[in-house]
């Protein structure tokens, strides 16, 4: 008999695989289980235009329908909170237990803490939509808000926040805002755009101390400077979830550690998503860890198919978008392959910057600019990154030569 | 119903390539394929309602500028994850070097 594929996480990457194992074909019984409440949705609209809404909204990946048409079993609200490899069994907190014939840790990552005392009931956190419900509440005309870390998640929040009218100081430890994996250049150009819409950025300061007594909470930095806010969200990043994994005895290395074909060290586990460090081809195998919307669920359709015996390694690009104001960033690779820079302006002041290794492969492409401005030429870069290509440095930096013309030599 | 309106000239649009198209209210993307036939859609995504036309064009496909939904243009068919409701396509013809779409 078949016991079938069980899903922890109903995230995007875990919604993803459940919906891939049942347009692969696959009959058996496939079980999604998730800790929120909700159907498996969307997390890139949280910090974005769901926040800037009146009244934020779900956007599910799967309606109940869909879920119940494809003989997906959907648990919600229960965390998974044992695995049994030896019998393939994972017991859930509501204390039942599902076998497996194949399981998919789809754990995601949770936000990394500020580790100092002090936060209190005024000091949050975002990742589910509970959480964004809850600072969607402070966001409004006259409430000062204060974000700690000037990575995507804080700036994407401070640009909604001044969009609903909140006064916002953003606080960043490092010297400038999105020191990880976002080039200078391109950086500088959503700073200005912060400054401008009445953003106060503070950066190179770390904090010092947190006074929060729930109605108030109080911030000082190292040199001295105090931000009082009626809110503090802090986006200092993420950590996988692996808790779950490291009881049940499987590798972690800076996440779930699982090899080109998201199989973790049990044959009969994979694990896919921000909580998975994977080896990734196109840079030589260098083990990486991805926290994006994209990578989620290209992952957890890979993961799909190799549950189902596949047998295909992982060969995507890294790709990440953020939208602040009217502009949007477009990512493709790591710019940190990368040994020197072409620049290609595209009109209306949007550009990419694209990155070359020391034997002029290109191996990453930055965009910015207004609206998708820079989508198209991001995707083709993204296409000449993983057929490791050496285009001419001329022809990058050139308007005139489109870059669907390189992708063919 | 027989609301043929002009889009644009067959030459303002590449060989695999989309251009954005404004009428009545509407937006549409008008397409020139790989072997010189020329399609319309809706302009905007069926997952975010983004303008199709910064998008790329692939052969058949048209993928979102925004989160990589792919459609096959010719038919409107979704292909893939995160879309999954297909795009309404119109009627299109050349005549005298201007393309015009029946929009219906």
């Amino acid at each position: 008999m078949t016991r079938g594929m069980v899903i922890i996480g109903a995230g995007e990457c875990g919604g993803r695989a459940a919906l891939a194992l049942r347009d692969l074909g696959y009959e058996g019984p496939v079980t999604l289980v998730g800790d929120e409440p909700h159907l498996p949705y969307e997390r890139p609209p949280l910090s974005k235009e769901a926040m800037a809404s009146e009244a934020p909204e779900i956007k599910a990946i799967a309606s109940d329908v869909l879920l119940a048409e494809k003989s997906i079993r959907h648990i919600h609200s229960v965390q998974a909170v044992a695995i049994d490899r030896a019998a393939h069994m994972v017991r859930l907190s509501d204390g039942s237990v599902l076998p497996y014939d194949k399981l998919l840790l789809a754990t995601g990552s949770t936000p990394r803490k500020l580790p100092m005392p002090g936060l209190g009931s005024r000091c949050v956190y975002l990742r589910t939509f509970a959480d964004a419900l809850a600072i969607r509440a402070h966001l409004s005309a006259g409430n000062r808000i204060a974000i700690v870390g000037g990575g995507f998640i804080g700036l994407e929040l401070a640009a909604a926040a001044r969009k609903l009218g909140a006064s916002v100081t953003v606080i960043e430890a490092q010297p400038r805002i999105l020191m990880r994996g976002v080039p200078a250049e391109i950086a500088g150009i959503i700073h200005a755009a912060h400054v401008a819409e009445g953003v106060r950025i503070l950066c190179g300061d770390g904090i010092a101390s947190v006074a929060d007594d729930g109605k108030e909470v109080c911030i000082a930095l190292a040199g001295g400077q105090q931000i009082a806010a009626d809110l503090a969200i802090i986006g200092i990043g993420a950590v996988p979830v692996t808790g779950l994994a490291a009881e049940a005895g499987l590798t972690i290395d800076n996440g779930i550690a699982v090899d080109a074909q998201l199989r973790s060290s049990d044959p009969d586990i994979f694990a896919a998503g921000d909580c998975c460090s994977f080896p990734l081809a196109v840079y030589g195998g260098r083990r990486v860890r991805l926290e994006a919307w994209r990578n989620a669920q290209e992952q957890g359709a890979l993961a799909a198919r190799n549950m189902l015996g596949a047998g295909e390694a992982h060969a995507a690009v890294p790709w990440f978008w953020s939208d602040q104001y009217g502009l949007s960033l477009q990512i493709a690779g790591l710019s940190d392959e990368g040994r020197s820079v072409v620049r290609r302006d595209l009109g209306d002041g949007a550009f990419i910057l694209f990155h070359l290794a020391e034997d002029g492969r290109l191996v990453a492409a930055s965009g910015i600019g207004p609206g998708n401005a820079v989508a198209r030429d991001i995707r083709l870069a993204e296409m000449l990154i993983g057929k490791r290509a050496k285009p001419a440095r001329e022809a990058l930096g050139s308007q005139a030569i489109k870059l669907k013309s390189l992708l063919a030599a | 119903m027989s609301d043929w309106v002009e889009a644009c000239a067959a030459g303002d649009i590449d060989e695999e390539d989309v251009m954005r198209f404004d009428h009545g209210g509407r937006t549409f993307a008008i397409y020139r394929s790989p072997d010189d036939d020329y399609f319309a859609t809706d302009g905007l995504c069926t997952h975010e309602k983004v303008h199709l036309a910064d998008g790329l064009v692939m052969d058949d496909i048209i993928e979102c500028p925004k989160h990589n939904g792919r459609f096959n243009y010719k038919t409107g068919d979704a292909r893939g994850a995160p879309v999954c409701v297909n795009l309404r396509t119109y009627p299109v013809r050349v005549d005298a070097g201007k393309v015009l779409i029946q929009v219906g």
